[in-house]
């Protein structure tokens, strides 16, 4: 039969290698792996650069540090911005842990940014300024929980898909932010409303000690540290990680996954709202549809990239918004002759390395070629 | 006879980690005949037939189609030696048509015209009855179940395995499901089934392999079987175990459960006038074949099946007070002071949480004391210690999280949690099963124990030997129901045996006998 024939060939052949989990791995070891793969990706990019473009790596590396840290306002700037980066990281983590797919951060902070702005619109010459704060930060959350919480309920009752439902909601939020941009705008139809209480600064989160960036690194490094507290130490936190891992178990131990679910992604869209805040009220004292700046979808990187650990994203936070601000330097610089896309690129790759990186903690390949020697030695 | 075998199998072993799922099997199967593959649960049978089909590779032995010995390695392999499997769980894409669903994956020219027609003609010729532009989510489980069959026939199989094809099926489905496959052995194919029914295999097949705990027993023509002698083959004779046994004490009524009816997903009937009582002081062992209602009886009681009727009453020992259980949360029953404990059949998927470590995995019971918004670690880790100590927990620590442990050390951190909550009433879902011996010892140990101090125990399981040493009373059930209540000191494995493959039409009169 010729089938058979050709069956029996097959077998001779087995595949080179094959990827065998690591059972576990200690944690000095992993950091190694991390640290070897920021190398390697820096080694790989400075091959790209000088082919490709000809110019001197070094001399892109030195402009990337410059945009970051190259002076103390490019350094301020860059805490603050981490600091912003880290907020929405935050908001996205307590559902992301519950497995609850929301990508409506940015949906969610814009919330947020039309409460403020509205609030600023309305209430600076009726409210005092402490309470003019006070109604703008409860706005801000209020709009942000309000933002999250729909497609939230529509998941537990009705198990619909979150990724999908959040998403939509993004666009929706947009659009009004759009049109809020066009109703208030100073000449009637260029959409551009401008700096809210210019002169008075009235509702412009307040300087400490002169430095306007300080506020916002230091409400950030507060919450960073009330997230740790409640995603590992209060039983809310304990709860949502269990019907993350599996909602039978929940539900065996007693647990109302439909309230953990509702009430985690209340939280998360509440601390988004607070983030479109501090942006409008803290940063730009106005209103686009571009003061989220993305955050929503890069928070979602740098949350998985920190394993869900609040103090690993300050890290993973702090690397993305200082390649940002390098890049930028790199794109403009007039020693190099590159571009905003290469800098793109060069983000690409170094992220890539170390997301890819993970692989090797967890996995291990195992070479087939060893055990046939070992299978001759025995013979 | 003199024909050389369309697929003979010699010596197959094949063993997952210690398991042995097959030991040394041996058997064949003829065309235009239909083989009958006996046995209980976890005899192996799937394991054999996944070999022949390419999703295992045995371990040692030989598989020999048409005379020639062949080596299969995947499902491919398999497909161009003309085998094909219809599994127990349908694999159909839902949006797709059944003429689709069929030519997926085929190489060739993709022609939904003509793949149509043949799907037709292969129907036409067999007694099928098919629409090939029906999608699947339309279907019912028989019709999907024959998109399968004609999947396979449409690749050219010749040999046919179909792993417990009538579970699905109601009565009159089966029936046209034997026709057909009697016209397939008629028209010269090989056939194998896969079941435990004992009238399905007098009725169907015509000879008859017996598998028990993974070895092979006989074969029989099926004209000289009867029912007895297969069961006895499938049993096989009891085997000492030498499980203490205290006599109940004091036995009470714990937890009475009369005419209770569950409905599953798909509306069908999982539980049908289930009525017994669970004594203090006592293991009450419950019987069937897996998937008889087991699940979805232990489940309701724990407030985690929602009930259609019936009753499930509690009398606490402390108070006297009788609580009904029905439609209460987990939560609800336990606020009534209700201790309940439940080691379920899926450990890591419902009882622990694999990626979480034993001491948070101790907290899943206890994380709720306590007016504080935050955890209290100290006690659940005491536990933990306490348990990797006293049940010998093989661990690198407390704080491993627990899909790292093996299946015995998994369940002995699962079965101690539900211990330390002094429980009233503990259930137990196939407590031992991928345990090593001295792991099932300790559980059997643990369980008596509970027993002694007043504990009313119930404990699922399929080893016969072991309910009949381990059980006070052994409640058999079959398809739902309860299919008898037997006195586990005195009844034997046949007794068990019959009254588990007895099929719900002869349940009245079976039942009648036996009280």
């Amino acid at each position: 039969m010729n089938k058979t024939a050709a069956a029996k060939e097959k077998k001779t052949r087995e595949p080179l290698f094959h990827i065998v989990k690591k059972s576990g791995i200690v944690w000095w070891k992993a950091w190694l792996i991390r640290i070897a793969a920021v190398i390697a990706a820096l080694m790989v990019v400075a091959v790209i650069t000088l082919v490709m473009t000809g110019q001197n790596p070094l001399e892109m590396y030195k402009a990337m540090l410059d945009g970051a840290v190259g002076n103390s306002t490019r350094t301020w700037n860059l805490l603050q911005d981490t600091a912003l980066l880290l907020l929405v990281a935050l908001a996205v983590t307590p559902a992301f842990k519950m497995r609850f797919w929301n990508i409506g951060a940015q949906g969610q902070v814009l919330a947020g940014v039309l409460a403020t702005t509205a609030c600023l619109r309305y209430f600076t010459d009726k409210l005092p300024t402490p309470l003019l704060f006070v109604v703008m930060i409860l706005c801000a959350i209020l709009a942000g929980a309000v933002w999250a919480v729909i497609p939230s309920i529509f998941k537990a009752y009705l198990n619909t898909n979150e990724t999908l439902f959040t998403l939509m909601m993004n666009y929706i939020a947009i659009n009004l932010v759009a049109f809020f941009c066009f109703r208030w705008s100073k000449n009637s139809g260029n959409d551009v409303i401008g700096l809210i209480n210019r002169k008075s600064k009235v509702g412009w989160l307040p300087e400490i000690g002169g430095n306007k960036f300080l506020l916002i690194v230091l409400t950030v490094a507060v919450l960073t540290v009330v997230s740790f507290i409640y995603l590992k130490y209060s039983k809310h936190g304990y709860e949502l990680s269990v019907v993350g891992e599996s909602e039978n178990t929940a539900r065996y131990i007693g647990i109302n996954v439909k309230s953990v679910v509702i009430r985690t992604v209340i939280l998360s869209g509440a601390i988004c709202g607070l983030a479109g805040f501090l942006l409008v009220s803290g940063v730009h004292h106005t209103m686009t549809t571009e003061v989220e700046g993305g955050r929503g979808f890069t928070a979602i990187i740098v949350s998985w990239m920190a394993h869900f650990n609040p103090f690993y994203m300050i890290l993973t936070s702090f690397l993305i918004v200082f390649m940002e601000k390098g890049a930028i330097q790199v794109a403009s610089s007039k020693n190099l002759q590159l571009d905003d896309n290469f800098s793109s690129i060069v983000i690409g790759i170094i992220i890539l390395f170390i997301i890819g990186c993970e692989f090797f903690i967890n996995y291990k390949i195992k070479f087939k070629s060893k055990n046939k020697e070992e299978e001759a030695l025995k013979q | 006879m003199d024909r050389i075998p369309a697929i003979e199998l010699k010596n197959i072993t094949k063993t997952f980690g210690k398991i042995v799922a097959n030991h040394n099997v041996s058997l064949s199967v003829n065309r235009g005949e239909i083989l009958a593959i006996l046995g209980e649960n976890g005899s192996g049978k799937t394991t054999l037939m996944n070999m022949i089909s390419g999703i295992y590779f045995p371990d040692s032995g030989h598989i020999l189609i048409d005379g020639e010995e062949v080596v299969i390695k995947s499902p491919k392999d398999s497909f161009d030696y003309g085998v094909g499997m219809i599994h127990q769980h349908f694999k159909l894409v839902d949006v797709l048509s059944a003429a689709e669903n069929i030519v997926l994956g085929l190489k060739g020219k993709y022609n939904l015209k003509e793949a149509s027609a043949e799907v037709s003609r292969i129907a036409s010729q067999y007694g099928f009855e098919i629409d090939p532009a029906k999608k699947i989510y339309e279907m019912s489980v028989s019709e999907k179940q024959t998109v399968e069959i004609i999947k396979v026939l449409y690749r050219g199989a010749d040999i046919l395995i179909l792993d417990e094809p009538t579970a699905v099926l109601t009565p009159q489905e089966t029936s046209k499901l034997f026709a057909i496959l009697r016209r397939m052995r008629d028209d010269g194919k090989a056939i194998v089934i896969i079941t435990h029914k004992l009238h399905e295999v007098l009725s169907l097949s015509d000879r008859v392999a017996v598998l028990r705990k993974g070895e092979y027993i006989c074969t029989l023509e099926t004209k000289d079987a009867t029912e007895a002698s297969l069961t006895e083959a499938m049993v096989g004779k009891k085997v000492a175990l030498n499980i203490d046994r205290a006599e109940p004490k004091d036995p009470e009524d714990r937890l009475v459960i009369k005419d209770l009816d569950c409905v599953n997903r798909e509306g069908a009937k999982v539980l049908d006038d289930v009525t017994f009582t669970a004594r203090s002081g006592e293991i009450l062992g419950i019987a069937g074949i897996a998937g008889s209602g087991q699940r979805e009886l232990l489940e309701a009681i724990a407030g985690l099946q929602h009930v259609q009727s019936g009753e499930i009453v509690y009398n606490d020992p402390k108070t006297g007070k009788v609580e009904n259980l029905r439609d209460k949360t987990p939560m609800q029953i336990r606020q009534l002071g209700v201790r309940l404990s439940f080691v379920p059949e899926d450990r890591l998927g419902m009882g622990l949480v694999g990626n979480m470590d034993i001491i948070d995995n101790m907290m899943l019971r206890s994380y709720r004391k306590g007016k504080s918004a935050f955890l209290q670690r100290k006690e659940p880790r005491d536990l933990a210690n306490e348990i990797i100590k006293s049940l010998e927990v093989v661990t690198p620590s407390a704080s491993t999280p627990v899909r790292r442990l093996s299946g015995g050390n998994v369940q002995k951190v699962l079965v101690g949690r539900e211990i330390a909550s002094t429980p009233t009433v503990l259930m137990a879902a196939y407590p031992v099963r991928g345990l090593d011996i001295n792991s099932s010892y300790m559980i059997y140990n643990l369980l008596n124990q509970q027993k002694e101090n007043g504990v009313a125990v119930i404990f699922v399981g399929e080893d016969l030997d072991v309910l009949l040493e381990l059980c006070d009373r052994i409640l058999v059930i079959g398809s739902g129901k309860v299919t008898g209540l037997v006195n586990a000191r005195t009844a034997t494995k046949e007794e068990i045996g019959l009254l588990m493959t007895k099929s719900s039409a002869e349940n009245e009169e079976g039942g009648a006998n036996n009280e």
